[in-house]
């Protein structure tokens, strides 16, 4: 069969499976994680070295920005580690056929919704 | 031979198990620490810190999360960075970045038991 060229497609009708957004999410969170880390350092070395770094550490972490910037990071914590887990049980072959993984995938955002209303309610309000 | 077995192999991925265990074991113990941990201050903080099981496990938390970060960061460049000078100078920053930052936070956990 020959295909008429160019080939036209849709990307809007092209759908991600849940298991590939579940995937890339795990990659896209991984990735602001990394650049999460020397903020991290840096606000930890505030925080140890005086009481007065300790508490402009704390007001750092109350600016309306960074309150934002710290739910991404939360999120990225919470779904990296759920989809890593997800990851691990599947070296063990453990959901590794169609119907599992896509389970596992909808567990992965269902756990990962329920712990973030938890903290926004809990933590953040 | 050497760069590419750098690249390849059971090692990165052995790597990455392992330290992805670690650290979520001690993220798990973390929250705890905090979520028990009430009106703690400065001085609370510092003493959680400097409890030598406490130190050891952030300074190990440490390794394991740049060994992790090396491992992700080295597998996103690979598929998305094609071109070979661009590739290298990705690997290097993202190498500095993680160097830098452990020699930071082992100067934060080895000078904070002093002052």
């Amino acid at each position: 069969m020959t295909v008429k060229r160019p080939v036209y497609l849709n990307l809007f009708k092209i759908r991600l499976p849940t298991t590939g957004i579940v995937s890339f999410a795990h990659r896209v969170s991984g990735f602001l994680l990394f650049l999460a880390i020397p903020f991290s350092i840096y606000v930890l070395d505030l925080s140890v070295t005086s009481s007065q770094g300790y508490e402009q550490g704390l007001q750092l972490l109350q600016q309306p920005v960074i309150r934002i910037i710290l739910l991404l990071l939360v999120w990225a914590i919470v779904h990296h580690m759920l989809a890593g887990i997800r990851y691990l049980l599947l070296d063990f072959d453990i959901a590794i056929d169609k119907a599992g993984s896509n389970m596992t995938a909808w567990t992965v955002i269902v756990a990962e919704v329920c712990i973030m209303a938890v903290y926004v309610w809990g933590v953040m309000l | 031979m050497s760069s590419v077995y750098v690249l390849h192999g059971l090692k990165p991925w052995l790597i990455q198990r392992v330290s992805a265990v670690y650290i979520a074991l001690f993220v798990i113990y973390s929250v705890f620490s905090l979520a028990t941990a009430g009106d703690a201050g400065y001085l609370q903080w510092r003493e959680w810190l400097l409890h030598p099981l406490n130190t050891i496990a952030v300074g190990l938390f440490t390794i394991a999360l740049l060994l992790h970060a090396w491992v992700g960061m080295r597998d996103i460049i690979l598929d998305y960075v094609h071109n070979t000078l661009i590739r290298m100078m990705a690997f290097t920053l993202v190498i500095v970045v993680l160097i830098s930052s452990g020699i930071w936070s082992a100067k934060i956990l080895l000078l904070s038991v002093v002052i």
